[in-house]
């Protein structure tokens, strides 16, 4: 295993090599820098034009330029790297360094989302298969696979930012919008429970009368200008939660599982108030891990009470549970930092943002109106990168859970009487996730090459926007720092998608042979 | 495997599958694989829309505007039958145009709606600041979009397969220098190549950048060629060919590939989509195709701006673009399944019923 990581790693730096080489040449050959100068009028054109040969090397061939920036990258084993200056004098790794925790920002959410969503969505189809939903579906994923993302992002510009903020003026619901709302919920829905035809049409009224009921609640109490959850809506959220959480991972006859859970969130929402003082404090990044440790402890302490026997399924589901509900906690706060946020001057009742990637603060605002912000920022490049990028999950997922569901162990599991719940989550959709998670890893280096076109379209100072530059003002160093950080993360995420496919399936054996 | 006794309930099921083997063997029987291929391509109902869908939007493209060819000065003109040609100025119109802006669609698709049926108009897909037609201009990014598409896509496959026929065929120093090349060529990522070539060479025309995106393109094609080869290689038919004395070339071209064109074909097609959005991704950072020459995403880049007063600059080449990928995407997935021994298509009651009616007929003759 070892020797199979080390000579991994080995063939790690003979690609990097090789990749830089030729992308190095590539762009010197490619590039004049010289070429704007010889066009300029200046009177010292000559002078110029011999200082900047002398600055970038210019007076040597592409491959030594390429050796002498290599001897100052390697100087990374010597604890020394010199990833060269920008154009403008700045250190190459002091630039990378100030883009890459925006970029992977801007990266992490939109991955998890699609992951999440793209996941479920392919499951349930594959569950649904040659139904109305499932041909949707796939219409749905090839539609996002042909979506160019600098288009998405202008709409989402347009409709989710500058209507949804005219919408935030007076936030009232208009009656059409209601029932087209309730009636695609409806739908939906009712194409994800199908039957028989009275019960598809059961569901869709019910679900069609419940979604019209709280949007007209909703439009009526105007909760998108005040939003504001409370213990009462936490208290109903966590107890739907706890019985979705364990009717997914252990089903509901457990009763152990049911009540741990339920009491993970009824302590949740008792916890709403001390949480309170908590985030309100000075430091709340302190008291938001207190508030994690004491749930994990929680829900450690709830399933030895409730259980004797098989702790492990239980203690996952209440701490799952636990979580969820800190995040309507964490979430009701920064709602709650939503009136000072909309009111503030440099807000100024524009809450979603289209451009930047935090609003820049002419007064001191407090920590939480901060937070919420950076959310808002957030918003729209993450809806972008995650249209783009859940298709691929949803086809990859429904793929591999057919293909699944076609085996052996699941037949004999069904043939010896266990429940379509206990075959579905236990055996199809964990050997789902075996192949599932190499495409994620590999697919998240992916995504941060997706990220450069999303950057400049929302105007983000990543790793994008230090490309750009690169390109745009012929920055050589700058352009091969960009993109051996890239690759470097592109081989480095297909290492670990290898390993943990030989981790997670038993089947595969790593480094045995060749 | 031991055998058992078989239940009532697993008789059944075998001759249920028995029957359906024999519907699926009575439909192919005396078939070519390629006759079969194309038989179950031509019953893929999306793949089939999306062929007819492709094919129009391709003769639309590509008859609309005038041909241009030989000399700039005087050249030999093929009329297009659309009146205007990207390069037109003609004036800007005011008239009846909601909120103020000028240079409104005029293309009226919907009848029944206000009762004027279905008419192009002066400028159906509107005008641009400057007067030019954008329906115009649209044809024109539709066709240097889709120049750029085909011949990436044919680069792509003729170099994709070569060089992954011949690593997988002879194997050894040749495979590993190969596939060393498409290792560094495939991590750095396509964005970063295709602007680094895009932006120094998108003015010289968007066939020539196209010739050399091509030349970046092929790698991921090739590793699933390789692997095909690697497979292949090892069966009993090859060995036949070699020791019937066909030389290697004619062991790559004539025995193997033919087994692994399915393979091919299919990651060509999903590659031409993925190489209609680089392009237009590419035009869109500026990297791309440059004015005076039009694209598809150089028009969404123009015009972004402009979305909130006057959406149809952006909305019309944004379908065009869509339309296009769907498309190709949809013939992909088509072909896939065409492809795919093991892919059956759902048995309908009709076929059953056929069946039934055949074997009756056939049980009455005797």
């Amino acid at each position: 295993m070892l020797a199979y990581v080390m000579r991994r790693i080995g063939a790690l730096f003979i690609i990097l090599f090789g990749s830089s080489f030729l992308l190095y040449n590539l762009a010197a050959i490619s590039t004049d820098p010289i070429a704007e100068l010889r066009l300029s009028d200046a009177p010292n054109k000559e002078q110029l034009i011999l200082n900047l040969t002398r600055e970038l090397r210019l007076d040597l061939p592409a491959p030594i330029r390429y050796f002498i920036w290599l001897r100052g990258v390697l100087g990374v084993f010597v604890g020394n790297p010199n990833f060269g200056l920008t154009r403008e004098q700045e250190p190459v790794i002091n630039a990378i360094a100030g883009a890459i925790p925006v970029t992977i920002r801007l990266v992490f959410v939109a991955t998890i989302v699609a992951i999440v969503l793209g996941i479920s969505l392919g499951i349930t189809s594959a569950l649904r298969q040659y139904t109305r939903f499932d041909y949707g579906m796939t219409f749905f994923a090839f539609l996002l696979y042909s979506l160019p993302i600098f288009w998405v992002a202008v709409l989402l510009k347009q409709y989710l930012a500058i209507d949804f903020n005219d919408f935030l003026v007076n936030a009232t619901i208009s009656p059409p919008w209601i029932i087209l709302f309730s009636a695609a919920t409806g739908f939906f829905w009712a194409a994800i429970f199908s039957g028989t035809r009275k019960r598809v049409v059961q569901i869709f009224i019910g679900v069609f009368i419940a979604n019209s009921l709280l949007l007209t609640a909703i439009s009526a109490t105007k909760w998108f200008a005040y939003p504001r959850l409370g213990p009462i809506a936490i208290a109903i959220l966590g107890v739907g939660i706890a019985l979705g959480v364990t009717y997914l991972s252990v089903g509901l006859q457990a009763t152990a599982a049911v009540k741990t859970s339920l009491m993970m969130a009824g302590i949740g929402t008792i916890s709403y108030f001390p949480a309170q003082a908590v985030l309100n404090s000075d430091r709340p990044r302190l008291g938001l891990l207190a508030l994690f440790i004491v749930l994990v402890a929680v829900s450690v302490a709830g399933s030895y009470v409730f259980s004797r026997i098989d702790r492990g399924p239980i203690i996952r589901t209440s701490l799952i549970t636990s979580t969820l509900v800190g995040l309507l906690i964490l979430v009701d706060r920064l709602m709650q930092a939503w009136r000072p946020f909309v009111e503030s001057d440099d807000v100024n009742y524009r809450p979603v943002a289209t451009i930047g990637q935090s609003t820049i603060w002419l007064s001191e605002v407090p920590f939480w109106v901060r937070v919420l912000d950076q959310v808002m920022h957030l918003i729209l490049p993450t809806i972008a990168l995650t249209l783009i990028s859940f298709a691929g999950y949803i086809r990859f997922s429904r793929g591999t859970l057919l293909d699944v569901l076609n085996q052996d162990y699941i037949r004999t599991a069904r043939a010896k009487g266990l429940n379509e719940r206990t075959v579905i989550m236990r055996h199809a959709f964990r050997n789902t996730m075996i192949p599932l998670t190499t495409i994620m890893v590999a697919d998240f280096a992916g995504i941060v090459g997706g990220a450069i076109i999303t950057e400049r379209v929302f105007a983000w100072q990543g790793m994008g926007t230090l490309f750009n530059k690169a390109i745009v003002s012929f920055d050589l160093n700058l352009l091969m720092g960009v993109s051996i950080f890239l690759s470097t993360l592109a081989i480095l995420a297909n290492l670990v998608a290898d390993l943990l496919y030989s981790a997670l399936d038993p089947r595969i054996r790593v480094g045995a042979g060749k | 495997m031991a055998k058992k006794k078989s239940s009532a309930s697993e008789v059944e099921q075998a001759q249920v599958d028995a029957g359906e083997n024999a519907i699926f063997n009575k439909e192919t029987e005396g078939l070519s694989q390629s006759q079969i291929v194309f038989r179950r391509f031509v019953r893929h109902r999306a793949a089939m829309i999306a062929v007819v869908v492709l094919f129009t939007i391709i003769t639309l493209v590509y008859t609309a505007l005038d041909w241009r060819i030989g000399a700039k000065e005087d050249p030999y003109i093929i009329p297009g039958w659309w009146k205007y040609n990207f390069e037109d100025m003609p004036p800007l119109l005011f008239e009846d145009c909601p909120g103020g802006s000028v240079g409104c669609p005029t293309i009226d698709a919907i009848p029944f709606l206000d009762g004027d049926g279905v008419k192009m108009g002066e400028h159906p897909f509107g005008q641009d600041d400057i007067g030019r037609d954008y329906f115009a201009l649209v044809m024109r990014g539709a066709q240097r979009s889709l120049l750029v598409m085909f011949i990436i896509g044919l680069i792509a496959a003729t170099l994709g397969t070569v060089i992954g026929a011949v690593a997988g065929y002879f194997r050894g120093w040749v495979d590993a220098i190969l596939m060393r090349l498409v290792d560094f060529i495939i991590t750095i990522p396509v964005i970063i190549i295709g602007s680094v070539i895009g932006y120094h060479y998108g003015n010289k025309g968007a066939a020539f950048l196209a010739v050399l995106l091509g030349f970046f393109a092929w790698t991921g094609l090739s590793r699933l060629v390789r692997g095909e080869f690697l497979t292949l290689r090892e069966r009993e038919f090859v060995d036949a060919a070699r020791v019937a004395g066909a030389s290697n070339r004619r062991i790559i071209f004539k025995h193997i590939l033919p087994n692994a064109i399915g393979v091919i074909i299919v990651s060509v097609t999903l590659l031409m989509s993925g190489a209609i959005l680089l392009e237009t991704a590419l035009s869109f950072l500026g990297f791309g195709v440059t004015a005076p020459d039009v694209s598809l995403g150089l028009l969404i880049s123009t015009y972004q701006d402009a979305f909130t007063t006057r959406p149809w600059l952006f909305w019309y080449p944004g379908l065009f673009i869509i339309a296009i990928a769907l498309c190709i995407n949809f013939i992909g997935d088509g072909l896939r399944d065409a492809f795919d021994p093991r892919q059956r298509r759902r048995l309908t009651r009709k076929d059953k019923e056929n069946a039934r009616m055949m074997k009756n007929r056939s049980e009455v003759a005797s």
